[in-house]
């Protein structure tokens, strides 16, 4: 029944960029996450036009889209669910990935949604500039990707998540319109529908350009290791530095086994026996950074910190950084399976949040390990597991709803940056109230009233007060 | 994870308790007839004339939580900027609003949407806001966001509230970023400087003016930075106890490098602009501008579906 679809599909933007084999859809049919869907055909735009013209021929298909950037989403937001009317259309931008410009006196660039993060990062960095959010999956995800999810990383804690370095959008609706979203002027007429578009996990249409804020590189860097032999006095050190006034450029908390995994794996001389580390850096002017720097080192003192050591070059600042990023690769010599978890919690409830989290697991006999934004309350409990042991998994979905349920009631929210997509859509009603949903799906419906776009995800089915009709009749998922 | 139901029923949802002061609020604005909230009037001429049959409400006034450790304060959104920095001022902190009369309401200033003085260092005030719990036009209340400082849980109706003039609800209580106050803060002005080189020699200064020929830096942070920074400067500018005053005309929105051409069109002392920012103060009034043609039909979908009576703050307009 895709034969007319695909035919469609190909005539509109090229058949050797549609494809629909068993083996590419069921690869396209999940991402990052867990969950798994079924992909009805993939497509590779490279333009705007294309984007238009294949999200118009969905639409006549009566098929969902849903658009996807690099995949590297651990919510679900990227996973096409099968539908009885036709499964979706996904739209992969990773041939959209081109620089388009860059203004240095405005610093801004116009990038395709699939320029890869850290690539877009590179190629503005002799004009002392980057793009400021840096998600530990830089290297792979895309600036599409990190629009969807409002995306996040450690230096977020100063510079602000994405929303605070995208400027304008454009962006082919649900409908197939193309629209212009914010500008390059500092207020644009108007409600705020940059604002709202983004974050909007591909529900609200799929971005086609998008213009960046970039951002000056800092001229100091100061990078410190403080190494503790328990948890809540490193806990109590991330408290301390914001309580003394200074906003760390990152804070970064590893705890003792991922600290060990990670200096198994990258050799960056992380202390093997530590039961927590905190990785703080702090930048700008030399003065100051050298000050803040004296200051965190007292704080973490004060606190009983076994060791302080500060990165004496950029390598080896470059190498502690390494090992922090890729602390998932890291424990991939320890299990064959995650799960990473996403919460936030206001920053004076982490270790009472931590030692819950620990005995969750305890309870649940699996094994967790903390790597996190600290410095601003965002919790990543990554449970290591072998799936391949009969009942494992659903210890593990278990223990993780207990962590996310032990979040909210610490005051915190589902997800600090990695979004809601399906993994944590029926959790909202934890956090938000009846009208609160409903005021959420109102916004959603004015950009897809009709669900046909990343269908069924953020919102739980039946958020619009009184509109039962947005689960379309025969779906499943 | 069961993602396997078809049609759950409409989710329950979290039973949250409201404040009384927000309870009251809500009932005042009820559910039926034109309302305009009203904070201390300092922006009045926005948006333009309201419809005079709007009857008067306020929102709650007053610190409600703050958690320097946190760095987050909530408060009511009729709560004067003066209140707050009061509050915040003891543990070293504040939210760089910076309305040139301190009397202005937290709420006032986030339905208008001006950003402070400050923006080029502290980014736009829509990012100060973390959490709004609103009045919507059905007299319910609603909230947005969350009170961490990092959150992307559902929508970002937060974006959508500010600089909307109280269009698709009113604010009732909102929670706010905070910031550490920069140890030292320092003013300086030379005439004749060209203000786009001087933003190009610093990292990071709080704010940079331009009259049309006169420049204005101000720069903040750790006291030997501040100083560095005024030497890379050059020579010819001067210590000035305060940033000029801005025109309180309207504000016009250029893309920064757009800038250069302001004197060409206005004379000095019409204008004042924010470098690197691209806010330009006037002294005349400035109709609202009108958004890109293709998104007119969402700012219209916007407004109907949160107020299809247009009761809230009836007359304001966000765009032509």
């Amino acid at each position: 029944m895709n034969d007319a679809l695909v035919a469609d599909l190909g005539a509109a933007l090229s058949p050797d960029r549609v494809f629909s084999s068993p083996l590419e859809l069921g690869l396209y049919g999940r991402d990052a996450s867990v969950i798994e869907g079924r992909a009805g055909v993939v497509i590779f735009p490279v333009s705007t036009p294309e984007v238009q013209a294949a999200v118009r021929v969905a639409r006549r298909h009566g098929r969902a889209v849903v658009p996807r950037g690099s995949g590297t989403g651990l919510a679900g937001g990227a996973v096409p669910l099968a539908a009885a009317a036709g499964d979706p259309v996904v739209i992969v931008t990773t041939k959209m990935d081109r620089v388009l410009s860059v203004d240095e006196e405005d610093r801004v660039a116009w990038v395709q949604p699939g320029v890869l993060n850290l690539d877009l990062s590179r190629a503005v960095a002799h004009l002392g500039l980057h793009f400021a959010p840096d998600p530990s999956s830089q290297q792979s995800c895309s600036v599409g990707g990190n629009v969807a999810n409002n995306s996040g990383g450690p230096h977020c804690l100063l510079y602000g998540v994405t929303s605070a370095h995208v400027l304008a959008i454009e962006a082919v609706l649900p409908d197939g319109e193309v629209v212009l979203l914010g500008g390059l002027e500092p207020d644009v007429p108007g409600y705020d529908l940059r604002g709202a578009f983004v974050g909007s996990e591909g529900t609200m249409g799929i971005a086609t350009r998008i213009a960046v804020r970039l951002t000056p590189t800092p001229p100091a860097v100061r990078t410190l290791l403080c190494d503790f032999t328990e948890v809540a006095p490193a806990a109590a050190t991330v408290s301390g530095i914001i309580a003394a006034g200074i906003v760390p450029a990152a804070l970064e908390m590893m705890d003792a086994d991922i600290t060990r995994a990670v200096e198994d794996f990258v050799h960056a001389g992380f202390p093997r026996d530590a039961a927590a580390v905190l990785l703080v850096e702090v930048d700008g002017l030399p003065d100051g950074v050298e000050e803040s720097a004296a200051r965190i080192r007292e704080v973490a003192t004060a606190n009983g910190a076994r060791g302080v050591r500060v990165a004496r070059d950029e390598a080896e600042r470059a190498l502690l950084w390494k090992g922090r990023k890729s602390a998932f690769g890291a424990i991939a010599r320890i299990a064959p399976n995650y799960y990473l978890h996403d919460t936030v919690v206001p920053r004076t409830k982490l270790v009472d949040v931590l030692v819950e989290v620990y005995e969750i697991a305890r309870r649940h006999d699996l094994l967790v390990m903390n790597v996190f934004h600290a410095g601003d309350g965002n919790l990543h409990p990554l449970i290591v597991f072998d799936r391949r042991v009969p009942g494992t998994m659903e210890r593990v979905l278990e223990a993780g709803a207990e962590i996310v349920r032990t979040c909210v009631a610490a005051g915190g929210m589902l997800s600090g940056e990695h979004g809601i997509g399906l993994e944590k859509r029926d959790y909202m009603p934890l956090v938000f109230t009846a009208l609160d949903l409903d005021a959420q799906a109102r916004v959603r419906d004015v950009f897809d009233p009709d669900h046909v776009c990343n269908p069924h995800k953020v919102l739980p089915a039946g958020s619009r007060c009184g509109d039962l009709q947005s689960v379309p009749e025969g779906a499943w998922i | 994870m069961d993602l396997t139901s078809t049609r759950p029923p409409a989710p329950a949802g979290l039973a949250r308790e409201v404040r009384p002061a927000v309870a009251a609020f809500a009932a005042e604005v009820g559910r039926q007839g034109p309302v305009a909230v009203v904070g201390a009037r300092t922006q009045w001429h926005v948006g333009g004339p309201l419809d005079p049959a709007a009857r008067e409400v306020r929102a709650p006034a007053g610190i409600v939580e703050y958690e320097p450790a946190e760095m987050v304060v909530r408060c009511g959104a009729g709560t004067s900027v003066a209140e707050l920095a009061a509050a915040l001022a003891g543990a070293g902190q504040m939210v760089p609003l910076d309305p040139d009369d301190l009397r202005a309401t937290v709420g006032g200033l986030l339905a208008v949407g001006h950003s402070g003085i400050r923006r080029l260092r502290f980014g736009p005030i829509r990012d100060t806001l973390l959490e709004a719990t609103f009045v919507d036009a059905g007299g319910a209340v609603v909230t947005a966001g969350g009170p961490v400082v990092k959150n992307v849980t559902g929508y970002d109706l937060c974006r959508l509230l500010v600089g909307s003039l109280g269009t698709l609800g009113l604010l009732a209580e909102v929670v706010l970023r905070a910031q550490p106050r920069p140890p030292v803060s320092r003013w300086l002005r030379h005439d004749g400087a060209d203000p786009f080189d001087t933003r190009r020699r610093l990292f990071r200064p709080s704010a940079v003016l331009w009259d049309g020929s006169t420049t204005w830096v101000l720069l903040e942070g750790n006291g030997g930075d501040v100083a560095s920074e005024q030497r890379s400067l050059g020579a010819g500018w001067s210590e000035v106890e305060h940033g000029p005053s801005r025109p309180a005309g309207g504000r016009r929105s250029l893309r920064p490098s757009a800038l250069r051409a302001l004197p060409g069109e206005l004379g000095a002392g019409e204008f004042l602009a924010e470098i690197g920012v691209g806010t330009v103060h006037v002294t005349r009034e400035v109709p609202p501008g009108s958004p890109d043609p293709s998104t007119r039909h969402l700012h219209e979908a916007l407004r109907d579906v949160f107020d299809p009576e247009r009761r809230l703050n009836p007359g304001r307009r966000v765009h032509a």
